[in-house]
C-alpha cells in the first residue's frame, strides 16, 4: 500500500520534471489542451499535474515532435507519464478502493471470471425458473432481467458519482457551468484533443505519421455506446410508458438504434486494438496494456454478442448467446468505475475544468530569444 | 545524387531533386535519434507575404524584409542574394505546407512575430520528420550515423566522397553532390583556435554533430569561404544547461529585471539596455569576456513572474549572503554590490514590457531600464554563460547555390544552409532567417544538381 503510494509520488514528481521543461520549450503548445492549460502556470501541484494528465488523450504528437526524447538526457517521455499519472489517479480516486485494487492488480482475469460466472448463474435461473414471455423474456423474465441488472447498474454508477466527485475536490474544481459544459462537449464529441491541432490526426500506430484512425475508431466507439444506451432507454420508454414490451421488429427504433450502435461498437473497439497492438507500448503506461486490451475486448464481446443475439432469433443458439450477452453486459457494468471506462467521465470532468480555467487566466508571455 | 547532412537543407535539397527526378542519397552524420541537426532545434521561419498568409497575418514585403536584415547585419549583407532570398521565401510556405509541414499560429506571447514569422506546429523536429517521412515516400534513400570525412576535388569538380557508415569507411561516386552539413559549432577545438581558450567554456545549443568536417575538408583545398571565422551567434544561456543539444528551453530571459554580476560580485555592463529581444545576443559575448565565461543573475521575488519560466528552477534564498553562498560568490562583495545598486535606484514607473526610463543614478556601469531595488525575499539566482547558435564562416556560393573554387564554380558541387549561410548574413542575425536561407537554397541546390545529375 505505501510503496504504491510512493510509486505515484515518484511519477508526479517526475511528470512535473518534464512539464516544467514543457513550460520553457513550448513548442507543442498547438497540439492539444495540455499545452494551454500547464502554459498558465509557473510551479505546478499535484492537482495540477493530474488534471493535464487526465487532459491528455496519449495522442503521441509531443513525443515524436520532442527534440528532448531518449537518449536526451532530459528524456522527455510526456505521453507515458501523463498516462502513469493518469492511471495512478483513477486508482485513488476509486471507490470502493478495496474493489479497485483488486482489479487494478487481476483485471482481466477478474473481467473473465465475472462473464462466465455471470453467464452461468443467468443459465442456471433459465434452468431452474422457466418463463413464459415472449422474445427474449421467453429466457428470462423481464422482472429476473430488472431485478439483476437495475442494481447492476445503479450501483457502478454510485461508484463512478463517488469517485468523479473525488477527482472534482482533488483539482478545485468549482461551479460548474452551463457553457463549460458546452465547450467540454464539443471538444469530446469531436475528439478535438486527438486531431493533432491541424485536423490530419494523432501519432499513435506509426511513429511520427499523422492519422485519425484512432480519432475515428474512438469515435465509433463512442456513439456506438451512446446508440446502444440510446436503444436501451427508448425500449425502456416504451415498456413502462407506452406498454409496449419487447421483442421489437427489426424497423423498430430499439433495434435500429441498437443494430446500428453495435455494429460501431464492434469495428470501433476492434480497430482501437489492433492500433494499440501495432502502436509503441513505451509511450503508454505498461502496466495496463493488458487490463486495456482486456476491457476493448470486453466492449467488443457486449457488442458482438448482441449482435449474434439479433441474427440468432429463433434458432437454438439464443439462449447460449443470450446468456453470454447478459453476461458481458453485466460485466461491463460491473467494472465500469474501475475499468478504462472511468476516462471518459475523468477526461469530461478535465475538459469542463479546462473551459472554465481558460477563460480566467494567461499564459506567462514569452518575450524572450527571437531565434 | 548525394546530399551531405540531414537537417532542414539536406531535406528541401532531396526532396526537390527527387521529384525532379533524381535518385537521391542521404548522408547524415547522426544517428536516426538525433537526425536533424540544428533544424530539429528551430520553431519557425521568416516569411515575406503580400497579404494574409496561412498562419501570418498581414503583409510583410520585400523591403521591410531586407531593411530588417541591413539592421541586424549592420550592412554585411550580399544584397543580391539576400534579396533574392526574401523573394523566394514567400513560396516556400506552400511548399513546406505542402511537403507535410503543419503551421500554427505564432506562439502564445510571441503575438510580434505572428506577421513576420510562421511557426512550425511541435517545432523543427516535427518539421524534420514531415520531411524524412515525404523524402522517403519519394524513394529518397536515406543512410544515418554516415560522417562524411573528405569530399575528394579533381580538376574542378568532385570526383568522390568517402564517409564512415556505421564506423566503416566506404567511398560514393556521384554526379552531382549538395553539401547541406551545417556550421561548426560543435568543434570545440576549431572554435577555441578562432577565440581563444575561452570557447572551451561556451555551451553549444545545438546538435553535437555539427563539427564542420565536411566545410574544414572543402576549405583546405581551397575553395573560396565567406564569412568571418572568428565569429559565432552566442547568447547568454542558462549556466547549467547541458554541453550540448540543450535548445530552446535553456534561455534566460530575466535579465532586464536583474542585477548581473561576474563571478567576483562586479556588474560590467547594463542590463536594462533595451528589451531583451534586441540584447540577448550580445549577452553571449558579454558573458564570454567575463573571467571564467560565467555570470550572475540576480533578482527578488517582485521579478520572478515576469519572464518565460526557465529550465531549470532558480537558486533561491532568503537574504543574499545566503545566495552568494549558494551561488559560490564572494558574500561581501555581492552584498555591497547590490547595496550600491539599491541606492542608486530611483522612484518611477516601472514597466516591464516597454523602455521605462527607471534608471539607476550614479552608477557605474548605469542600469537604465527598469532598474528596481533587490531588496524583497527570497532572492533568486541564475548562472549564464555564452550559448553558441551558429558559427558565421561558410562556403562561397552564387546564386544557383553552387560552390565556387579557386578556378570559378565547382562543377558538380552545390551547398545549401549553414554551410553556406555566411553568404548572406555577414554578422547579426535576423530571427527565423536561417531557415529561410536553408529552405530556399535547399530548394534551388536540389533542382541545380538534380538537372545535372540526370
Ligand atoms: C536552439 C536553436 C534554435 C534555433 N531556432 C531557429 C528558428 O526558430 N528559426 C530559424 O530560422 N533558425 C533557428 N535556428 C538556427 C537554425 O537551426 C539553422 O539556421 C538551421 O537549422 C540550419 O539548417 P541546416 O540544414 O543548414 O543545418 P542543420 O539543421 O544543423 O543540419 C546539419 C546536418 O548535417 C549533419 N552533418 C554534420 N556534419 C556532417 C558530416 N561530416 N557528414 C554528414 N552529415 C553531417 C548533421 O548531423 C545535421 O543533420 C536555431 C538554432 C538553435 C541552435
Ligand atoms: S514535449 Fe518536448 S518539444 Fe514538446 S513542449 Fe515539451 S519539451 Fe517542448
Ligand atoms: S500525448 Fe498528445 S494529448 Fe497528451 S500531452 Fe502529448 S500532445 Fe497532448
Amino acid at each position: 500500500m505505501r510503496a504504491e503510494v510512493n510509486g505515484s509520488r515518484e511519477t508526479r514528481a517526475e511528470a512535473r520534471r518534464q512539464i516544467e521543461i514543457c513550460n520553457a520549450c513550448r513548442y507543442c503548445e498547438g497540439y492539444c489542451s495540455v499545452f494551454p492549460a500547464l502554459m498558465r502556470e509557473r510551479s505546478f501541484s499535484d492537482a495540477d499535474i493530474i488534471q493535464f494528465a487526465n487532459l491528455c488523450h496519449n495522442c503521441r504528437g509531443c513525443y515524436y515532435a520532442c527534440q528532448y526524447t531518449e537518449p536526451h538526457e532530459f528524456a522527455l517521455n510526456l505521453p507515458k507519464v501523463l498516462a502513469e499519472a493518469r492511471q495512478d489517479s483513477w486508482r485513488e480516486y476509486a471507490w470502493p478502493r478495496p474493489l479497485a485494487n483488486l482489479f487494478h492488480e487481476r483485471g482481466v482475469a477478474l473481467a473473465l471470471a465475472v462473464v462466465a460466472g455471470i453467464a452461468v448463474i443467468i443459465g442456471l435461473a433459465r434452468l431452474l425458473a422457466p418463463t413464459d414471455g415472449e422474445g427474449f423474456y421467453a429466457y428470462l423474465s423481464h422482472g429476473a432481467m430488472v431485478a439483476i441488472f437495475l442494481p447492476a447498474f445503479v450501483l457502478p454508477l454510485v461508484a463512478v458519482a463517488v469517485s468523479l466527485r473525488r477527482y472534482w475536490t482533488s483539482i478545485g474544481g468549482g461551479t460548474v457551468r452551463l457553457s463549460h459544459v458546452i465547450a467540454a462537449t464539443r471538444a469530446a464529441a469531436t475528439m478535438k484533443d486527438l486531431d493533432g491541432g491541424h485536423g490530419d490526426g494523432c501519432n499513435f500506430e506509426d511513429e511520427d505519421r499523422y492519422s485519425n484512425g484512432r480519432r475515428h475508431a474512438h469515435q465509433a466507439v463512442l456513439y456506438g455506446f451512446l446508440l446502444c444506451f440510446a436503444s436501451t432507454s427508448v425500449a425502456t420508454l416504451m415498456h413502462y410508458i407506452l406498454d409496449m414490451p419487447a421483442p421489437y421488429p427489426i424497423y423498430s427504433l430499439p433495434k435500429l438504434l441498437g443494430l446500428l450502435g453495435g455494429i460501431l461498437l464492434c469495428l470501433g473497439t476492434a480497430v482501437l486494438a489492433l492500433l494499440k497492438v501495432k502502436a509503441d507500448r513505451s509511450l503508454g503506461d505498461v502496466r495496463v496494456w493488458g487490463g486495456e486490451m482486456a476491457f476493448t475486448g470486453l466492449v467488443f464481446l457486449v457488442a458482438a454478442s448482441g449482435l449474434l443475439l439479433y441474427a440468432a432469433t429463433g434458432t437454438s443458439l439464443v439462449m447460449p448467446l443470450l446468456a453470454l450477452h447478459l453476461g458481458a453486459v453485466l460485466a461491463f457494468f460491473l467494472a465500469t468505475p474501475f475499468s478504462k471506462m472511468m476516462h471518459g467521465f475523468y477526461r469530461c470532468a478535465a475538459l469542463v475544468k479546462e473551459a472554465a480555467t481558460s477563460g480566467l487566466r494567461h499564459s506567462i508571455t514569452d518575450q524572450g530569444n527571437r531565434i | 545524387m548525394l546530399v551531405i547532412g540531414g537537417g532542414n537543407a539536406a531535406l528541401c535539397a532531396a526532396i526537390t531533386a527527387a521529384e525532379a527526378g533524381a535518385q537521391a542519397l542521404i548522408l547524415e552524420g547522426a544517428p536516426k535519434a538525433y537526425r536533424g541537426g540544428n533544424s530539429r532545434h528551430t520553431r519557425n521561419f521568416r516569411c515575406m507575404h503580400s497579404g494574409p498568409l496561412g498562419v501570418l497575418t498581414d503583409a510583410y514585403g520585400e523591403d521591410e524584409y531586407f531593411d530588417d536584415l541591413l539592421n541586424v547585419t549592420k550592412g554585411k549583407t550580399d544584397a543580391a542574394l539576400a534579396r533574392m532570398v526574401i523573394r523566394q521565401s514567400e513560396e516556400c510556405y506552400p511548399w513546406m505546407h505542402d511537403h507535410g509541414v503543419h503551421f500554427q499560429p505564432s506562439l502564445s506571447g510571441t503575438l510580434s512575430l505572428s506577421r513576420t514569422n510562421a511557426f512550425f506546429l511541435g517545432g523543427g523536429k516535427a518539421l524534420v520528420n514531415a520531411y524524412y517521412r515525404t523524402a522517403e515516400r519519394l524513394g529518397v534513400t536515406v543512410l544515418y550515423d554516415a560522417e562524411v570525412t573528405h569530399i575528394h576535388l579533381d580538376g574542378g569538380r568532385i570526383a568522390h566522397v568517402d564517409a564512415r557508415i556505421d564506423g566503416t569507411p566506404q567511398r560514393f561516386a556521384a554526379k552531382a553532390v549538395v553539401a547541406a552539413a551545417g556550421g561548426f559549432e560543435a568543434n570545440i577545438e576549431w572554435l577555441t583556435e578562432a577565440w581563444g581558450p575561452a570557447a572551451a567554456n561556451f555551451l553549444i545549443r545545438g546538435t553535437p554533430y555539427n563539427r564542420g568536417a565536411v566545410l574544414k575538408d572543402l576549405l583546405d583545398q581551397d575553395i573560396a569561404s565567406v564569412g568571418d571565422p572568428t565569429q559565432c551567434h552566442a547568447v547568454a544561456i542558462d549556466g547549467r544547461a547541458p554541453k550540448f543539444d540543450g535548445g530552446i528551453v535553456t534561455r534566460l530571459d530575466c535579465v532586464p529585471f536583474s542585477v548581473v554580476v561576474n563571478r567576483h560580485g562586479e556588474r560590467f555592463y547594463d542590463e536594462g539596455e533595451d528589451v531583451w529581444p534586441k540584447r540577448y545576443a550580445i549577452w553571449g559575448r558579454l558573458v564570454a569576456a567575463q573571467p571564467d565565461q560565467v555570470a550572475y543573475a540576480i533578482i527578488d521575488s517582485k521579478s520572478l513572474d515576469l519572464f518565460m519560466p526557465s529550465v531549470f528552477p532558480p537558486v533561491t534564498a532568503e537574504t543574499l549572503d545566503e545566495l552568494a553562498e549558494k551561488l559560490d560568490l564572494p558574500a561581501q562583495k555581492l552584498v555591497a554590490t547590490i547595496t550600491a545598486f539599491n541606492a542608486a535606484c530611483r522612484p518611477g514607473d516601472f514597466y516591464p514590457t516597454e523602455l521605462d526610463g527607471l534608471a539607476t543614478s550614479g552608477l557605474s556601469p548605469e542600469k537604465t531600464n527598469w532598474a528596481r531595488p533587490i531588496a524583497e525575499p527570497p532572492f533568486y539566482g541564475y548562472a549564464l554563460r555564452p550559448g553558441v547558435t551558429f558559427t558565421y564562416l561558410g562556403l562561397k556560393v552564387d546564386d544557383g547555390a553552387r560552390v565556387q573554387g579557386p578556378e570559378g564554380p565547382i562543377d558538380n558541387l552545390w551547398a545549401a544552409g549553414e554551410i553556406m549561410a555566411g553568404s548572406i548574413l555577414g554578422q547579426g542575425y535576423l530571427a527565423g532567417f536561417g531557415m529561410t536561407i536553408g529552405t530556399v537554397f535547399g530548394r534551388i541546390a536540389g533542382n541545380e544538381a538534380a538537372a545535372h545529375a540526370r
